[in-house]
């Protein structure tokens, strides 16, 4: 995956640079919004990390521009605001997700994962497979190795984002906005409990786990190797 | 002389310097119509009688001839304050009569001579005096003229000039000296006003501008100012504990830190040491960014930031939501979570803030209810949502020890922490932000006991009011 950071703290860029490219990503860096628009329009990228303040050009208007352009590059917005109003104008100028500073490097790598694979997303899919586990979107019915699980409307809705991001992490943050659409960090970790009720739901009495916890990241979901 | 130039400069002095200019300009209109009216009405009475006098000539004439004319003039003439009387010949010489001496050109004419003219008395002919006249030729040649003489009435209308003169003269007087003492009373008052306005900017918001208790324009301005200061005293003194407390509650995570990271880089420490204390030090920092954001979101909300906007929001569905997201957690500590959720509640508000409110809540209300060392079997907390007379009642309560009464005003502060060695985890931010939420709603937060019959477990009920909408 091939992505372009622009931001303009020389520091922080050196940092998600180096760290990106452990995680195997391909990064190049903008350190003003004049450069960082010019390499956006000039390569190709799966996934684009925008500061929004930035020197010469702000984000926003890097992200409007490109996609005035009918660049559809997605765009993840990286911002000292962090309150909901800023969010909704970040995403209402063309970005796709909006990650507040500080922010922990995992949380970072999970959304541009998930933004990197939106292009072939799974969307338009009327049935997620994961294993031997089945979500029928359309019948909400949950199966694992043909035998019906029954489960909340919430519970559903969490397994339905886990397994559309299938494979890969996603960070509790994440959940808690996609699923619950709440933009807070709650104090304790509601997030696990809800997901470990979901677990014994989908594993107890199953053979194999799915729904792995990554420390210090998140879960992911997954059939295991065996 | 600066103090008249000062004055000069004051809204109530010019404007009652125009006032005094329209006041002017209108009454000196008046004087002049008052003065043109009465002497129209005097002029038109000369004429009258003038007319009268004419005709009763006119009848003796007939009567009795020439004679007979001469004859009444002549007596006529004698009398005390009589009119003019003259006959002349046809080429003007003055025949008889009571006048010695007349302006040329008068006989020429015929009927009333409207414009006055000026003649000389007998005995004194240095003085010149005027009248207005009738002109009447006899059928003989000869010319009657009966005139009344203008003094008396020019007096009178001098008199009533003068009298409007002088009244004028004290009205103008009068309102110079209420000018004067209005407009420097109102100067007084304004320079008491930046007197004060002027300490207050020199940083002492303790003080106030002077209200009278007249409950004028003054007083109003003074008040709302006063009020308005309150708020920013309120607001100053708010941002000056917060300062006081940043100092504390960030200085010791940021020492704890440090500590962590000399310590470990001192010691003969392995790759496992080194990784649990990077580990520590990420949950320290976790903390730390936590208090941040929970002030920086406090300072914006109380800024009433336009971030926080509020709309048509179903209450009902917010708490539910928040129920159910706490639900599996308070299961977990062996909670008990009821709601008693009444339905299509709304109000005008920001979910994500009543939602982040009510998560603070019953993250508190689980913590609390269940904090007792003994595992307690009938742990319980609540949620309840209920449209009341004229206000909207949110309430989260927990069986927990509750707070003691006289804290609750307390608990409501920055920072504050009744577990004084702040081992608990927790910002002690939670109901300062709740309280900030709930003023930018127009709302209030109001702390009551769960159950007062219950001495050692009193509980805790933290109630949101929320005004119904309009």
């Amino acid at each position: 995956m091939k992505i372009l950071i622009i931001e303009d703290d020389l520091e922080t860029a050196a940092y998600l640079t180096k760290a990106f490219r452990e995680a195997g990503l391909n990064v190049d860096h903008a350190s003003d919004g004049d450069s960082g628009y010019f390499l956006a329009t000039e390569n190709s990228y799966d996934v684009m990390v925008v500061d929004r303040m930035l020197p010469k050009r702000d984000g926003l208007s890097i992200i409007s521009s490109l996609r005035d352009q009918g660049n559809e590059t997605p765009v993840l917005i990286l911002s000292a605001l962090g309150q909901v109003d800023d969010r909704v104008t970040g995403l209402r100028a063309g970005g796709d997700d909006y990650l507040t500073k500080p922010y922990a490097f995992s949380e970072l790598l999970a959304r541009v994962e998930i933004l990197g694979r939106r292009k072939g997303t799974r969307d338009t899919e009327t049935v997620y497979r994961v294993g031997d586990l089945e979500l029928d979107r359309l019948s909400h019915e949950v199966r694992r190795g043909g035998q019906v699980i029954n489960l909340q409307p919430r519970e559903y809705s969490l397994l339905e984002y886990l397994m559309n991001n299938a494979g890969q992490v996603v960070t509790r943050t994440m959940l808690l906005e996609n699923v619950w659409d709440y933009h807070f960090d709650p104090q304790t970790n509601v997030i696990d409990v809800h997901i470990s009720r979901l677990r014994s739901k989908i594993e107890k009495g199953f053979e194999g786990s799915l729904l792995h916890t990554i420390r210090g990241a998140g879960y992911i979901l997954k059939a295991s190797e065996n | 002389m600066a103090r008249i130039k000062a004055m000069l400069k004051t809204t109530a002095v010019r404007l009652s310097l125009l006032y005094l200019l329209l006041f002017v300009v209108s009454a000196t209109a008046l004087l002049f119509y008052i003065s043109a009216q009465s002497e129209r009405a005097i002029r038109g009475q000369t004429e009258r009688a003038i007319e009268r006098e004419v005709r009763a000539i006119n009848n003796t004439y007939r009567r009795s001839g020439v004679n007979g004319l001469v004859r009444q003039i002549e007596r006529r003439s004698r009398q005390p304050g009589s009119n003019l009387y003259i006959i002349a010949s046809p080429n003007g010489e003055i025949f008889a009569g009571n006048v010695a001496e007349i302006q040329p050109g008068i006989f020429d004419q015929n009927g009333d001579i409207k414009v006055p003219f000026k003649y000389k008395r007998f005995g004194d002919f240095d003085a010149e005096y005027t009248a207005l006249a009738h002109v009447m030729e006899l059928p003989n040649g000869f010319k009657l003229l009966v005139g009344r003489d203008l003094a008396e009435p020019d007096r009178f209308s001098n008199l009533i000039e003068r009298a409007l003169m002088s009244a004028l003269a004290i009205m103008g007087l009068g309102a110079l000296a209420i000018w004067f003492f209005v407009g420097r009373s109102a100067l007084k008052r304004i320079d008491r006003m930046s007197a004060a306005s002027e300490k207050i900017m020199a940083g002492d918001l303790s003080q106030r501008l002077p209200v009278m208790g007249s409950g004028d324009e003054f007083d109003r301005m003074s008040t709302s100012l006063n009020t308005m200061l309150g708020r920013i005293e309120q607001l100053n003194e708010g941002l000056r504990q917060v300062s006081d407390n940043i100092a504390h509650d960030l200085k010791t995570p940021l020492t704890r830190l440090r500590n962590r990271a000399e310590s470990t880089l001192a010691s003969k420490a392995t790759a496992k040491d080194y990784r649990a204390a990077l580990e520590d030090m990420i949950s320290e920092s976790d903390q730390l960014i936590r208090i941040f954001s929970a002030l920086l979101m406090i300072s914006r909300v109380e800024a009433g930031s336009a971030a926080a906007k509020l709309s048509d929001l179903d209450l009902s569905a917010v708490a539910l939501d928040a129920a159910e997201l706490y639900e599996p957690v308070a299961e977990d500590a062996d909670v008990k979570l009821i709601t008693e959720i009444d339905k299509d509640i709304t109000i005008s508000g920001n979910r994500e803030l009543i939602g982040q409110t009510l998560s603070n809540l019953m993250d508190n209300a689980i913590k609390y209810s269940s904090l007792e060392e003994k595992t307690r079997k009938d742990a319980r907390i609540w949620v309840r949502l209920k449209a009341e007379n004229n206000e909207i009642v949110l309430s989260v309560a927990d069986n927990g020890p509750g707070i003691p009464k006289d804290k609750y005003d307390e608990v409501t502060k920055r920072f504050v922490r009744l577990d004084k060695s702040r081992n608990k985890p927790g910002t002690g931010l939670g109901l300062s932000l709740v309280d900030a939420v709930m003023r930018m709603h127009r709302g209030e937060l109001e702390l009551s006991a769960t159950d007062d019959q219950q001495e050692d477990l009193p509980g805790l009920t933290v109630s949101l009011k929320f005004p119904i909408k309009t």
